[in-house]
């Protein structure tokens, strides 16, 4: 299959980027990131800077990837991440757009990839449970609900990606903070710091730049785990309370 | 050079114990002083840095990647193990210890085995208590699952991404330590080279990938949690950016490595599709609870298969040949990974392969779905269920059971495996060889300790399914913890070191060097382009099944490409920016001396064991042979200079808690 | 910063506002439609007249009306100023395809909140300026029904407005536009509040669309009808 692809290139975060223009044979068992080796592979033919774009895995776990392709966050396919997108859902002759995410919150640092390291910072500022190596007691103690830790996987399944930001028209970080805060809060071992878990994940989040959310749901039907915004809903609840109801100022 | 293994003396279930309460500690006010470097973020070294920090050392930890938590730790799907006996199936710390060591096919050290299986509760006790969201029954209570090469249930899973959960509870004790100050986290920084001064390593030479500057830390000592080298293989599950850098870069300042040969196949992954192909992606060992791997009993079958004028499900039952259940009635489906993996090649060499290029079997459900639909449907209290109705039941409870890998499968073939009988081949996984280290984890090389898959110590000749995570986590949160004091305690006195030292410059510079000449090369071929001819070289003659001629062959043919490679490489930009090819460059660099170090062990170890498969050295039946006589070492391998030839280092494997034997899974 | 400012500024402190004044905003609606529809009761505005003039003398309903006014302005300028800040925080390069995606509601209705508000809110102050504000300013004509008080007439203002087909195109247009606004803004409030369940949710999101579709038609109808029956 023959392709036209308009790159985004940008030397760094202070220089203006551009879109360039690739030609490129592809094939359909071919999986997005593959196509793109092979497009880098003929610029290194040419002797020319390949295209930098982030990627670890290709298995759709590292949450590296991170491509907007045909204005979507990891392309078409729901529930997909870019390396595990395939070719065979592009047809021949397509004209495909590469970006990269594009957030304040998230610097180009080189063609495609950006710093998605605010999102370590919002985990930093409390997306963990206080115990310490050692201090546990037997796995079994404590019964969970079958549901609650079915839901707290299902929060805890992100990957980091960021394409709620990316997606969301308000560049927004609510549906990543929620899904830790949702994780750690349905766990009764979470749930003991959930009120200052959540106040001090929503501030870094405020902090760091991201839009506010309008519950588009842009989130949840680009999350490549399908997160649902069932956790944004959480944790307005941890937040709200947190603020009015718990004595902590 | 001697290698001391200092495991400590008395009865094999009392010397960790004794240990740790003998062992010399170090005072809270000293822990304050002294600076700890952790390279890698995975679940070893994420633990590691986390438990380090909690403790009130000082931790510098880094990653070459954009956040700890992308570690490739994160992609372990089926489990982790421990000896909790929640199932009442007779588990105890023994039988885990006994299943790994003949597991690992004899060739891992006792000791180091029995502590992993002693710490393996503490393990799960720990991650629940971080919130790991691990599989439960309906009264809350944990639950296990069966994984290849035990006859018990002992695996606790968090759906198939149980790595995934362990590394996100890592990466937040890593967080908290983070922000509270104990360590400091320093992302996209790739180590390039150990800093050794007076002979203990005293810090790290990293560039910092955003910028392209090379950057000195300094520390009291260094702890590697880098992983495996899988991916000298080019193609393999591990993830693109693994590399033997940080392990590589140790060994040319002297440290050892060790059993480089042992490397796991596992049996269960995605067949390749075509040359352009970067990677392999796994399907969990855990499919192989509920799926039969058969191939067409009749060569014509198998080749209508392969040119497409068949399905799998156009063949009669009676002419399936499940030859995993055939072979080894004992264990079944569940052989360890290397026994599966080599009679997949077997089955396909003989020409019963059933994808177009030949290489891959099925894996097959339809008994399953029948199974679990039947039980379904007496739950539900249905009589004389039609048999649409048992498969449809049975593809609910799978699906509730596998049914992200089996999305993961549909999505990169293309094909619904609820409908076709999936199609596996093996694939390079993991690697069992690593840093030589002795009961405290470090290396010969003082103050340098190696964790996880990086080291060598305790899985063997073969790893079995969820060990690496029951590992990586008890070398970091509950082994190095303890075994760093010996070292560090002595270093109390110890300033903390200066990076305007000689040495750190002369490691700089030597970095700069190697960098520079890649740039300077100017050559016509891409850095991937060596990478995969590389893995084909290593494929062929070190992969499945190895033999003499075929090694001292690669050997050759390694020698010659990578000369080839250093004279034509190209890499494009510079060394002062963001430049992703020169990061491929040094590491491919580094894998080329590795491969011919694999080739070599490879060669000397005339013996087969675990995933070590010499084809000399076989029953009459085709199993694996071992030659405990001559070869129940493991082989440490000394090679600063590759214009020398390595130096073997023996260090002999005594079996004093379990009889030496034969191992059969039949 | 004090917490309670702290929790005001936060982005759920600031959704928290928008969504309890949207709820207000979505109530007061259906209570002035249920006025309104006496506007189409066949008694020469008599029912409606003295609605009217109720609302405008009851003290409790002037203090509502007032709160009422707060909160419009309130939804506006905070809707306004969460715009830009959201439209800031994509940055200085846009994309250059957009092709946005959402679960059960609609995406564009969704991302064109504050454009859909402005065109209510300049809906809002006409309509204000062509009824209230004429009554306030007595600008409206007196009627006496069976000898009682004299009250303003303001059936025979919303006659006359409504013979006019550019004002009863105007209004329909408005309350579509509405109607999109609530399509997404109903259930929005809830979600923000964190009031999600997943029983409820679904029965909140279908009455959300009914609740979008029923009540600015029952608005709409009215200028047309009344077009109808008086041209």
């Amino acid at each position: 299959m023959k392709l036209r692809l308009k790159v985004w290139r940008q030397k760094s975060a202070n220089d203006k980027g551009y879109f360039e223009d690739h030609t490129l044979e592809a094939n359909e068992h071919m999986s997005f990131l593959e196509m793109m080796d092979v497009m880098n592979e003929e610029l290194i033919q040419q002797k020319k800077e390949p295209v930098a774009f982030e990627h670890d895995c290709r298995e759709g776990i590292c949450g590296a990837c991170s491509l907007v392709i045909n204005g979507q966050p990891h392309g078409p396919m729901q529930g997909t991440t870019t390396c595990q997108l395939h070719m065979r859902h592009f047809n021949d002759g397509d004209t495909i757009h590469i970006e990269p995410y594009r957030a304040n919150a998230f610097p180009v640092i080189k063609d495609l990839v950006v710093d998605r390291s605010s999102f370590d910072r919002i985990i930093q500022a409390g997306g963990y449970i206080s115990v310490s190596t050692g201090q546990a007691e037997d796995g079994n103690a404590i019964p969970i609900n079958r549901n609650d830790s079915s839901l707290a996987f299902d929060a805890a399944t992100c990957i980091g990606c960021a394409a709620c930001v990316a997606a969301c028209p308000n560049a927004s970080a609510m549906l990543f903070t929620s899904a830790k805060v949702s994780h750690l809060a349905l766990l009764p071992q979470g749930k003991v710091e959930a009120s200052r878990r959540a106040l001090k994940m929503v501030n870094q989040m405020d902090e760091e730049g991201f839009g506010r959310c309008s519950n588009i749901t842009a989130c949840e039907a680009e999350c490549p785990k399908g997160i649902s915004i069932d956790n944004i809903a959480r944790m307005n609840r941890e937040y709200l309370s947190a603020s009015l109801v718990g004595e902590e100022k | 050079m001697s290698l001391n293994s200092n495991i400590p003396p008395g009865p094999m279930s009392d010397k960790w114990t004794d240990y740790k309460s003998k062992m010399p500690l170090v005072s809270p006010d000293n822990k304050r002083r002294l600076e700890v470097i952790v390279v890698g973020t995975g679940l070893a070294g994420a633990s590691a840095a986390a438990s380090l920090g909690e403790m009130g050392y000082n931790v510098k930890c880094f990653t070459f990647h954009d956040s700890p938590r992308r570690a490739h730790s994160i992609a372990a799907q089926g489990g982790i193990n421990a000896a909790k006996n929640y199932k009442n199936d007779g588990d105890s710390v023994y039988r885990l210890f006994y299943d790994t060591v003949k597991g690992g096919d004899y060739r891992s050290r006792e000791a180091n085995v029995h502590r992993l299986a002693e710490v393996s509760n503490d393990i799960i006790d720990q991650c629940v208590a971080q919130g790991v969201p691990f599989a439960r029954e309906y009264s809350g209570m944990l639950d296990n699952r069966s994984f290849g090469g035990v006859q018990v249930e002992r695996t606790f899973y968090a759906r198939g991404q149980t790595g995934q959960q362990l590394l996100i509870g890592a990466y937040q004790a890593l967080s908290r330590q983070i922000s509270l100050g104990t360590v400091t986290m320093y992302n996209r920084h790739e180590m390039l080279e150990l800093v050794v001064v007076d002979g203990k390593a005293r810090g790290i030479i990293a560039r910092n990938l955003t910028t392209g500057k090379l950057e000195r830390f300094a520390a009291h000592c260094v702890v590697l949690g880098t992983g495996g080298y899988g991916n000298v293989f080019y193609l393999s599950t591990n993830a693109m950016n693994c590399n033997v850098t940080a392990g590589w870069r140790v060994v040319k300042k002297g440290a050892m490595m060790a059993n480089p040969c042992y490397t796991q196949i596992h049996p269960t992954c995605i067949p390749q599709s075509g040359e352009y192909q970067s990677k392999l992606t796994l399907m969990s060992e855990s499919l192989r609870n509920d799926g039969r791997v058969w191939v067409p009993a009749k060569l014509e079958d198998a080749k209508a298969i392969q040119e497409g004028r068949k399905m799998g499900k156009d063949i009669p039952e009676e002419d399936r040949d499940y030859y995993l259940e055939r072979r080894y009635p004992a264990f079944g489906n569940l052989v360890p990974r290397d026994v599966a993996s080599r009679a997949a090649k077997v089955e396909c060499d003989k020409g019963h392969g059933v994808v177009a290029t030949g290489l891959g079997v099925y894996l097959d459900f339809e008994s399953a779905f029948e199974r679990y639909g039947k039980s379904k449907a007496h739950s539900m209290n249905l009589h004389n269920p039609s048999t649409e109705k048992i498969r449809e039941l049975g593809v609910a409870e799978i699906e509730e059971k596998y049914g992200n890998l089996f999305e993961m499968y549909e999505k990169i073939t293309g094909e619904n495996p609820y409908k076709t009988p999936m199609k596996i081949y093996p694939a390079v996984h993991y690697t069992m060889g690593g840093l030589w280290v002795d009961y405290n984890l470090e290396t010969n090389i003082p103050g340098l300790f190696a964790l996880g898959e990086c080291n060598f110590s305790d899985h063997g000749a073969n790893r079995l399914g969820a060990s690496a995570l029951m590992q990586g986590l008890a070398d970091g949160y509950f082994v190095v913890p303890y075994t760093i004091g010996p070292f560090l305690s002595k270093e109390i006195r110890t300033p903390k070191f200066s990076t305007d030292l000689p040495e750190f410059a002369q490691a700089e510079n030597a970095v700069k060097e190697r960098l520079q000449n890649f740039l300077d090369n100017n050559g016509n071929q891409s850095v991937e382009s060596f990478h995969r001819r590389l893995g084909k070289i290593m494929w062929e003659h070190c992969g499945m099944a190895r033999n003499a001629e075929g090694l001292k062959k690669a050997i050759g043919l390694i020698r010659e490409l990578r000369e080839e490679f250093h004279k034509d490489v190209f890499v494009p930009g510079t060394m002062d920016e963001f430049n992703p090819e020169l990061e491929k460059a040094a590491r491919v660099a580094d894998f080329f001396e590795l491969g011919e170090l694999m080739c070599v062990d490879a060669l000397n170890r005339k013996e087969s064991c675990g995933g070590h498969f010499r084809e000399e050295s076989r029953t009459e039946e085709g199993e694996a042979k071992r030659d405990d006589e001559n070869f129940a070492y493991a082989a440490a391998w000394e090679w600063p200079d590759v214009k020398n030839d390595p130096v073997l280092h023996k260090e002999h494997l005594k079996f004093e808690a379990i009889e030496l034997k034969t191992r059969s899974y039949k | 910063m004090g917490w309670f400012s702290r929790f005001l500024t936060s982005s759920i402190g600031q959704k928290l506002i928008m969504s309890l004044t949207g709820l207000f905003l979505i109530l007061f609606l259906m209570v002035h439609l249920a006025g309104n529809l006496q506007l189409l009761a066949d008694d020469g505005g008599h029912s409606f007249n003295v609605y009217a003039d109720f609302m405008a003398h009851n003290g409790l309903i002037q203090f509502v009306s007032k709160g009422n006014f707060f909160f419009i302005v309130l939804h506006a300028v905070l809707g306004i100023s969460l715009w830009l800040r959201n439209r800031a925080a994509r940055g200085g390069q846009k994309y250059a395809v957009t092709n946005v995606r959402a679960v059960n509601t609609h995406p564009g209705f969704a991302k064109n909140m504050a454009v859909l508000g402005v065109i209510v809110f300049v809906f809002i102050l006409i309509h204000l300026y062509q009824f209230w504000l004429q009554m306030k300013l007595d600008n409206v004509a007196l009627v006496s029904y069976e000898g009682g008080a004299e009250l303003s007439d303001l059936y025979e203002k919303v006659k006359i407005a409504f013979l006019n087909p550019m004002f009863v195109i105007f209004y329909v247009v408005s309350m579509a536009v509405i109607a999109f606004h609530l399509w997404h803004g109903f259930q929005s409030a809830f979600q923000s509040l964190g009031l999600n369940h997943k029983k409820y949710t679904p029965i909140i999101q279908f009455l959300g669309k009914v609740y979008a579709i029923l009540v600015p038609l029952g608005f709409a109808i009215i200028p047309i009808i009344f077009y109808l029956k008086n041209s």
